[in-house]
């Protein structure tokens, strides 16, 4: 069976400058790396930036891209860093890039875990030992079984995901598990630490799991369904300082090959390209797409 | 009297008048001829009210936590800054301990402290901050804080040397220019690292240079931990005191601290 993807649309704002909500900014403490653009080794069902293993629409950041943006960002004082894609181990200078960031400031790096093996795992281990940053991973694993987690994922990938974090847990590595909640129910308190559990299970020393709410834009809208614009979850001005440090928005930019952007959420959105430099892009954001209620409503933080 | 000044300053109380005592006694006989609290008196040892003579008595200067905030205003929560459910839920328990056991007399003083002190040694532009000089309850670790952000701190609030507590694992790093921020620690629970000694920071400035030691000191944690479970405090806050490991908080910690600690 062939699965047929469908074409993806960049989407424009849906809420009017002057009824969006505003975060303004405070400090460049985060940047984050869109290192392999939309590549990706799978093609989950919901990945709301619709990333797969022929996805090049938002190119691979070149090594000369992401070094520039290091310096600037090291210049601006930034506290520290994440790599994203797409699945950041398919970059060819992965291993060297992260080495580079790791001399500036710790990195976090958001994979799905497939190609760790024994080999990669290792390598990874002794970037923690030599770094005087942490290094972090993150794995995402959206459940505790094949039948729950391959029907988003993909076939086979319960299978590969859970082996990519017994290595890890072999070195003794204990990466942060991200679970997407894709069926009610799954960020409920029992279900958190059945969890929790089951990761300690896979030999994970030192567990750390975090729920991350559905984001309804990119494949996720096919899959299930898109946002209601009518909702109204919004209100015009500037948004309360709680809820401003709490967004994304507020402290962290996201640089692809082709520019600043303001989040990784909206990478298919032309409207969140900002500048092409850091320095340029730290301005305030008006909140005026649908998936900004994820993060304002339902609480979603990309942070670790 | 020579010109080297030195300085004890510690941070993280949580109600450890035990520890609290070892320290002064410990940077009195180092010859520290000023000794600061960064605040957090309370938390989740025994018997709040014991620190507040012990610290008048002693002549040491205060500043304001989060926790001296949340207690000194009557707030329903602690403000540690927390964002895991089992975290917050072993916070609640210690802020509920601390929050029925302050006397009311002691709220004004707690609700008065400075959010901050700034000092002059030796020319030397010395801020003191809970958490960081931006935000009382942010947590500066030493993994987690990129030499660059630190300048930019030291940069923004105009200061030479940085002291700060509030994560509760001590640290220090010298940074551009010669400049220095230290996390002092906590002396209220051990560091995390299997030792049942608390710590904090003894700063030297000689010469228009600060350097910062960072000092291990026993107390009786046997004591505490069984004074805290006479006061029906959570067992796992008795066994922290008791083995140097945290079983709780620790979802705050960056990858690299975590994996130092046994949990
Ligand atoms: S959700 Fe992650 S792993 Fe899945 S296709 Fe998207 S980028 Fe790849
Ligand atoms: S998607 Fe989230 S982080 Fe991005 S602009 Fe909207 S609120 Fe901010
Ligand atoms: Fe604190």
């Amino acid at each position: 069976m062939t699965v047929r993807l469908p074409i993806v649309v960049p989407f424009s704002p849906s809420i009017d400058e002057a009824q969006a909500p505003e975060v303004p900014f405070s400090a460049l403490d985060t940047v984050w790396f869109q290192l392999t653009g939309t590549l990706c080794n799978i093609a989950c069902q919901h990945c709301f930036i619709s990333c797969g293993p022929k996805e090049n629409r938002v190119p691979m950041m070149t090594e000369a891209t992401v070094r520039s943006y290091l310096s600037e960002a090291a210049e601006l004082g930034v506290r520290d860093y994440y790599f994203t894609g797409g699945e950041p181990l398919l970059h060819p200078q992965f291993w060297t890039l992260a080495e580079s960031v790791l001399a500036v400031g710790p990195l976090t790096v958001l994979s799905n875990g497939i190609l760790i093996d024994g080999a990669n795992a290792e390598r990874a281990r002794t970037l923690f030992d030599a770094a005087r940053y942490s290094f972090d991973l993150r794995i995402s694993l959206d459940g505790m079984s094949a039948e729950e987690n391959d029907p988003v994922r993909g076939r086979g990938t319960f299978e590969a995901i859970t082996r990519g974090i017994a290595e890890l847990a072999r070195v003794g590595l204990s990466p942060t598990i991200t679970v997407v909640e894709h069926r009610t129910g799954m960020g409920s308190e029992q279900s958190r630490s059945q969890f929790l559990q089951f990761v300690v299970e896979l030999g994970l020393s030192r567990p750390r799991v975090k729920f991350m709410p559905l984001l309804r834009i990119g494949r996720e809208a096919e899959r299930t369904h898109g946002y209601d614009s009518a909702l109204a979850w919004y209100s015009p001005g500037p948004v309360e300082e709680a809820l401003a440090e709490r967004l994304l928005c507020s402290s962290s930019r996201l640089v692809t090959e082709h520019g600043v952007m303001i989040c990784p959420i909206l990478l298919d959105a032309p409207g969140a390209q900002l500048a092409k430099t850091l320095r340029q892009s730290m301005t305030p954001i008006a909140l005026r797409w649908d998936a900004c209620r994820t993060c304002v409503v339902d609480g979603l933080s990309c942070r670790t | 009297m020579s010109d080297i000044n030195r300085y004890a300053v510690f941070g993280g109380i949580y109600n450890n008048y035990l520890a609290l005592t070892a320290v002064l006694d410990d940077a009195e006989r180092r010859g520290a001829q000023e000794t600061y609290c960064l605040g957090d008196l309370g938390g989740f040892g025994p018997h709040p009210d014991r620190v507040f003579s012990i610290l008048q008595e002693r002549g040491v200067m205060v500043m304001q936590g989060n926790y001296d905030h949340s207690i000194g205003n009557d707030l329903e929560d602690c403000g540690c800054g927390y964002s895991d459910p089992r975290d917050n839920h072993y916070a609640a328990l210690s802020y509920a301990y601390t929050r029925a056991k302050t006397s009311a007399r002691w709220r004004p003083y707690l609700r008065g402290l400075p959010s901050v002190l700034r000092r002059r040694w030796d020319q030397q532009r010395v801020l003191m901050a809970h958490g960081s000089p931006r935000k009382v309850n942010e947590f500066l670790w030493e993994s987690s804080s990129s030499d660059r952000f630190l300048s930019r701190l030291l940069d923004e609030h105009e200061a030479d040397i940085l002291l700060v507590t509030h994560s509760g694992i001590p640290w220090q790093r010298q940074v551009e220019r010669n400049r220095l921020v230290v996390n002092v620690g906590a002396i209220g629970r051990p560091a995390n690292d299997g030792r049942t000694e608390v710590w904090y920071a003894l700063v030297t400035v000689t010469g228009g240079r600060a350097r910062a030691e960072l000092i291990p000191v026993a107390y009786d944690h046997l004591r505490l931990a069984s004074e805290m479970r006479a006061e029906g405090i959570p067992e796992e806050f008795a066994i922290t005191i008791e083995t140097g490991w945290w079983t709780t908080c620790l979802e705050i910690l960056p990858a690299k601290e975590r994996a130092r600690g046994r949990y």
